[in-house]
């Protein structure tokens, strides 16, 4: 016999309304101190009939309980699905690794499916032989794995004029962060034989959006990977099955999925995207271009506003998420008090290459009001600037690169909001 | 190189493969392979086609291709890209970045329309017809005149106004240098809030978890009948309607009206969907979509119903028709 065990799954607001009461933790002891706990004291349901066959799922999804961790979209930011973003849940995650199945999505047209069969990678433009590639034939190549986070160049890109969304999820969910493996793109050119005037690249993907960005040669013959698996298994549809590029530390625009196309150039092209896009536009009206590296930026996501405090006062966890596009997070610093005083926090590893890094700083909370922000530093000695220091830089226009320091206001009920302070 | 060269060079890569050799994996690329899929153009205007095409022609093809999303004068519709206008808005508070006011090279609109759009419908323009959307754009940003012919010839003539609009990430030199310090203790003294993002109130709320869904479907009346099999297949046909087309729960009109309930019902009879006065017309004399008029109107939208906003070049394969409208009928 089978049995489904329904759990209902409390909202968001009964959840805020809980934690305003009194914290379920407290609750939950003095039901104990009364008559003890029913869920120990009585026989429960799923401890006498059975569970799901081991075929139950063939392959498996979280357990209906977290069917509220997933990605979110904001309508109003963009005409339509198909050409639009949406945001990995980061506020409900811990650890680094960024599951296949909540990791942001980006298309200019829409997620396409094609086949391993139908797969076909092209080099061509300035090579002693202009070759074509099956999936069979990249997967003869020596291979590596690494973990390198992917983030939009437009996350947090709607702070800079202010504080908009009410969520980690919303402000800087546009990442992820996976195991990678494929083959490094330097060895795919040498196999077509790169002339001595090729200095860029030009990589194309095989969606009806055909995006394509230009890479400097490099960065290409340095860390930049033709990838197929992602988290142990293949990449999902809307990552770029059957193949993606990976290009560690720079903006996920460049990433390009379903990788077609790597033309070998002596310039860029100045396509669409790294020209009407991708360009940071600076307060006199002049634009930055070839603004590709990702700087030194972190987040707390709990608590944060979809993730409030709802146990009381004692014991809590505060923790986030930092990285850095020009190397390793050495350190991350978080401050409780709005930026008087800071601590360090501790590193739950020591930080890698272009990948998250989880933070954690334990503390006895005792339902004071908290300015939470986290302040990341990496291993060329940058740090994470506040907003105020961004804008007198950029102005407001810039929509990409916002790698300002954000503010949580956790106010006593255990609530968080998304606020400026100065 | 010596063996022990060798194990040095290993040692030193750890994880990272050798492979200086070739692996002989791969084929050569032949020429019309290369030229199917190599279309970029650079700004020097290598790559750009032979041909030609004048604001006028461009005009209509805009109008035909373009103007449901980017609006007949290319000032965008909705959410859409604006395409023209925008002049001198760069160092205000809220920029319009446009061709016209923004875009530093003419050979990035050629090469972004001529292999991305129209959206949903990519590479179905001539090169002519590109040459024209293009000099109708320019037009539209009042860069050229109406009588003016856009080619491969006089392309690099055209001026950008933004051309020089643009410098080379300096944040090595505007940023990195500043930001390297980091105050650990007594960094300020009042801590003020500036702003809420609750006030402004622009977050997407948590959908509910009550979803009463089976019952809202078992209260709707019954759905014509469809053959399920058919209805499959063509939900994958529908992906070429879904740039402009919705159906389903929160269907809402887009480029396009919402087709939930579209088989049986009267043309040009959804609400709040602003119709091509063809199909104002259709609807003035009561047609209605059967299967029949969508097959036909689906073959070839333009010469079914001229006029129609409705872009899409049609489907070519009887199969794919069939398969959509038993989609279609699904969707009630």
């Amino acid at each position: 016999m089978t049995v489904s065990f329904k759990g209902k799954k409390a909202s968001r607001r009964q959840f805020l309304a809980g934690a305003a009461a009194a914290g379920a933790g407290t609750v939950a002891a003095s039901a104990a101190a009364a008559a003890g706990d029913p869920l120990i004291t009585e026989k429960q349901i799923w401890a006498q009939a059975t569970g799901d066959g081991v075929d139950a799922t063939p392959y498996g999804l979280p357990i209906e309980f977290e069917s509220d961790v997933v990605r979110r979209n904001v309508e109003w930011l963009t005409a339509d699905t198909i050409s639009s973003i949406n945001f990995t849940p980061i506020h409900a995650l811990d650890g680094t690794i960024t599951p296949q199945g909540c990791a942001f999505e980006r298309h200019h047209s829409g997620a396409i499916e094609l086949t391993k069969g139908d797969y076909r990678l092209m080099i061509n433009g300035l090579v002693d032989t202009p070759l074509v590639f099956t999936y069979d034939d990249l997967m003869r190549f020596p291979r590596e794995s690494h973990v390198y986070f992917c983030e939009c160049a437009a996350n947090t890109g709607m702070e800079w004029a202010g504080a908009q969304l009410n969520g980690a999820q919303f402000t800087h969910g546009m990442i992820h962060n996976m195991e990678y493996i494929g083959v490094p793109l330097r060895t795919i050119l040498n196999e077509a034989g790169i002339k001595p005037e090729a200095t860029w690249v030009y990589v194309e993907g095989a969606d009806a959006s055909s995006n394509g960005r230009s890479i400097p040669m490099d960065k290409a013959l340095d860390d930049v990977l033709v990838a197929f698996k992602a988290n142990g298994e293949a990449l999902r549809k809307e990552h770029g099955y059957p193949v993606r590029l990976v290009v560690p530390g720079w903006e996920g625009n460049m990433w390009v999925k379903w990788l077609r196309r790597v033309e070998l150039t002596d310039k860029p092209i100045e396509s669409r995207e790294e020209t009407s896009k991708y360009t940071d536009t600076l307060e006199d009206g002049t634009s930055r271009k070839h603004t590709w590296v990702m700087d030194a930026k972190s987040v707390v996501t709990s608590p944060s506003p979809q993730s409030p405090i709802t146990h009381g006062k004692g014991p809590l966890v505060i923790t986030g998420l930092a990285w850095s596009g020009r190397g390793a997070i050495t350190q991350v610093d978080v401050t409780l008090d709005g930026g008087k005083n800071w601590q360090v926090a501790r590193l739950a590893a020591p930080g890698q290459k272009m990948a998250l890094t989880r933070f954690y700083l334990d503390i006895d909370w005792q339902g004071e009001e908290m300015f939470l922000q986290s302040r990341a530093h990496d291993e060329t000695g940058y740090v994470q600037p506040t907003k105020a220091q961004l804008r007198d830089v950029r102005g407001l226009n810039s929509i990409y690169h916002n790698n300002c320091i954000q503010t949580w206001w956790v106010k006593s009920n255990g609530e968080a909001e998304n606020v400026e302070i100065s | 190189m010596s063996k022990f060269l060798n194990t040095i060079i290993a040692a030193t890569l750890l994880a990272s493969p050798v492979a200086a050799e070739k692996l002989g994996l791969g084929r050569p690329a032949l020429p019309e392979e290369i030229a199917a899929w190599d279309l970029d153009i650079s700004p020097d205007g290598t790559g750009l086609p032979v041909g030609s095409g004048s604001v006028l022609d461009g005009e209509e093809v805009f109008a035909e291709a373009c103007a449901m999303c980017h609006g007949d004068f290319a000032e965008g519709v909705d959410n859409w890209p604006k395409l023209a206008g925008g002049m001198d808005t760069l160092n205000h508070d809220d920029p319009l970045k446009t061709v016209g006011s923004y875009w530093p090279y003419l050979s990035t609109a050629y090469d972004y329309i001529r292999r991305s759009m129209p959206f949903g419908n990519a590479q179905s323009l001539s090169d002519d017809d590109v040459y024209a959307i293009v000099a109708y754009i320019l037009y539209s940003n009042d860069l050229v005149d109406e009588d003016f012919v856009l080619s491969n010839e006089n392309f690099l003539d055209v001026e950008m106004p933004n051309a020089g609009g643009f410098v080379f990430d300096d944040r090595a030199e505007t940023e990195y240098s500043t930001f390297h310090t980091a105050c650990m203790t007594d960094c300020k003294e009042t801590v003020e809030i500036t702003m809420r993002a609750a006030v402004l109130d622009v977050t997407p709320e948590e959908e509910g978890t009550d979803a009463p869904a089976a019952e809202e479907a078992a209260a709707e009346p019954a759905a014509p009948a469809f053959d399920a099999e058919l209805a499959a297949a063509g939900e994958n046909v529908f992906k070429k309607c879904k740039a402009c087309h919705q159906v389903g729960e929160g269907a809402q009109n887009k480029s396009g009206p919402v087709l939930t309930g579209v088989v049986g019902a009267s043309v040009g009879a959804v609400e709040g969907f602003k119709y091509s006065k063809t199909f104002q017309a259709m609807n003035a004399d009561g047609a209605v979509w059967d299967e029949a008029s969508l097959a036909a109107f689906l073959a070839n939208p333009k010469k079914y119903a001229k006029g129609t906003k409705m872009s899409f070049a049609g489907l070519k394969k009887d199969e794919d028709i069939r398969e959509v409208i038993e989609y279609l009928k699904s969707q009630q």
